[in-house]
């Protein structure tokens, strides 16, 4: 019985299996095979070298780059969490009618699926020289001159993070606080706890779940993002991900490759650490 | 009803901001797709006209937009058929454990969290060193897939956490055989979900670019023609194209939810029809 049930859910997994060893694990071995080989300028040839490592541990451009990245992650997930906490405890605690908060929260996804490169462009006539938020600023006596750090820069990189990664953070907090037993919140009340008590000691802890994943979601998305690096710093500002690309772009495979070896093992490490505090499974 | 307290009203108007900082500039680009024929990427507007829709339509100078539209439907359109095939069936292994299911497990979560240009990258070498030619329809289709079926795995086990499984014991002690069961208990109970599965799996194709970058081929989708194009337009135009797609992925979570919401208007009015097996 135990024998004919497993071969059924193998059965039934087998898709998922097979899909996800043709393009994730077999591709995965294949990069760390190609990042011993050689590559000359317009090929690849297989080798056992460590010339590809070698080089991307001296050179100083990679711990540059992989500060940066980082730097982008570390900035973009203080950002994505107080801002995806306020707004999925508005929506959990003090949006009181059901159907409000299910519109209210559509409201909130809805951006999440459509096309992320058209949300970056769609900040080009804000920021530019002559955006809006110049102008707005020039007009109100701020500023005598437009400011140029507005687009093309660490601050465009980031902005444009948290645009389109706070999302991952609302939904699966707004999810685990949505499980919290509001008996516990009123418990809270009545010894006498003030609001901010309550949010702290209460509200704050039984939500560490949620937090958890959302951080997972966006330290890995950053972490591993090239493109929007690329198109708002203007090709100015670079991290991991570029780098493997820059290579791609030139026909280098293995160097990139060696690139990519390392970019994985560390978001593995940090996903490792983070995996540490929650039970996925116990939490949808 | 009992007075709001003083932080209501500030969360309320942060949560108002917040919309505004999610829509305001596919809002502002919305607007300036109207841009006059001088005009030009920011404000102000001179003039208000059609004129880089038409532009969209009649010339082809930049890429070929609507072939690169056609191929993003029919990948969106297979992308999402085999995400909810695909996870419903895995969903349904899971809910008992067997022999590799935590393997299984985390590499769903690591398909979900590995860097998308390493995917990208792999398969491009695979498909190269075996020979094959890389197009969007074989290796992008597969490199979309590892993005979506984490998604469409993540819906469903939340949907089956929440499954009252007495129905199906229920069925079960009714005679009904496993396959039944699945046909005419299960499906029918997450249908609605499976629906949210679908739309996932459509839109996250039909916008997906870092997977799709190396394995779509000589014939490209339509995000990465857009990427190509902000390396080369400098017109409206191209705001105009983020507009329709937009308008185009709104349109679809449209549909989405009304049918949501005609099946469960169709279920409060006539149940569901379990049952209607016997």
């Amino acid at each position: 019985m135990g024998k004919s049930r497993d071969s059924i859910a193998y059965f039934q997994a087998a898709p998922l299996m097979a899909v996800l060893l043709a393009f994730l694990v077999v591709p995965i071995g294949m990069i760390f095979v190609v990042s011993f080989w050689g590559a000359t300028e317009f090929s690849i040839y297989p080798a056992f070298q460590l010339d590809n490592y070698a080089f991307l541990f001296s050179s100083p451009v990679t711990y540059k780059v992989f500060f940066a990245t980082f730097k982008y992650a570390f900035i973009t997930w203080v950002f994505t969490l107080s801002i995806g906490f306020t707004v999925a405890y508005f929506l959990a605690f003090h949006v009181r009618s059901q159907s409000m908060q299910t519109a209210l929260f559509l409201l909130c996804t809805i951006p999440f699926l459509t096309s992320n490169i058209i949300r970056m462009i769609s900040w080009i006539p804000f920021l530019g020289r002559n955006g809006i938020a110049n102008q707005t600023l020039i007009s109100w006596g701020v500023i005598d001159e437009p400011l140029e750090w507005l687009l093309y820069s660490d601050f465009s990189v980031i902005l444009a993070f948290v645009h389109l990664y706070t999302l991952f953070m609302v939904v699966p907090i707004f999810n685990t606080m949505m499980r919290i037993d509001k008996s516990l919140v009123e418990a809270a009340y009545d010894n006498g706890a003030s609001g901010l008590q309550t949010l702290w000691h209460v509200i704050v802890p039984l939500t560490k779940p949620g937090i958890m994943i959302g951080t997972i979601f966006v330290v890995t998305l950053v972490m591993g993002d090239f493109i929007t690096v690329r198109f708002m710093s203007g090709s100015q500002k670079a991290n991991v991900g570029r780098l493997i690309s820059n290579d791609i772009a030139l026909l280098q495979y293995p160097s990139a490759a060696a690139t990519a070896v390392v970019l994985l093992c560390t978001v593995l490490i940090v996903i490792g650490v983070l995996l540490r505090f929650v039970n996925i499974r116990k939490e949808l | 009803m009992e007075q709001r307290p003083r932080s209501f009203y500030f969360l309320a108007a942060f949560f108002c901001v917040f919309l505004l900082f999610l829509y305001g500039p596919t809002l502002t680009i919305g607007v300036l797709s109207f841009q006059g024929k001088g005009g030009g990427l920011t404000f102000p507007m001179r003039g208000v006209s059609l004129n880089w829709f038409r532009e969209l339509f009649e010339q082809q100078a930049v890429g070929d937009i609507w072939g690169s539209f056609r191929r993003s439907l029919a990948l969106g359109f297979m992308v999402m058929v085999s995400t909810v095939v695909v996870s419903v069936s895995a969903g349904l292994a899971f809910r008992k454990k067997f022999a590799g299911s935590t393997v299984l497990f985390y590499l769903t979560i690591t398909s979900l969290v590995i860097p998308s240009i390493l995917v990208s990258l792999g398969v491009g070498l695979i498909f190269n060193q075996l020979g094959f030619k890389v197009h969007w329809a074989t290796s992008g289709f597969g490199s979309q897939l590892t993005w979506t079926l984490p998604f469409g795995l993540l819906i469903i086990f939340a949907v089956f956490n929440r499954f009252d499984k007495s129905y199906e014991e229920a069925a079960r002690d009714q005679g009904a055989t496993p396959w039944q069961i699945i046909r005419h208990v299960i499906l029918p109970i997450i249908a609605p979900s499976l629906i949210g599965v679908a739309l996932f799996g459509f839109t996250l194709s039909y916008d997906e670019f870092a997977r799709t970058l190396l394995t779509a081929g000589s014939y490209n989708t339509l995000p990465l023609e857009i990427f190509g194009m902000t390396t080369n337009v400098t017109t409206p135009v191209i705001y105009a194209l983020g507009t329709l797609t937009t308008l185009f992925s709104l349109a679809i979570i449209g549909v989405f939810l009304l049918v949501v919401w005609i099946l469960g208007k169709r279920r409060a009015r006539i149940g569901s029809d379990a049952g209607k097996a016997l």
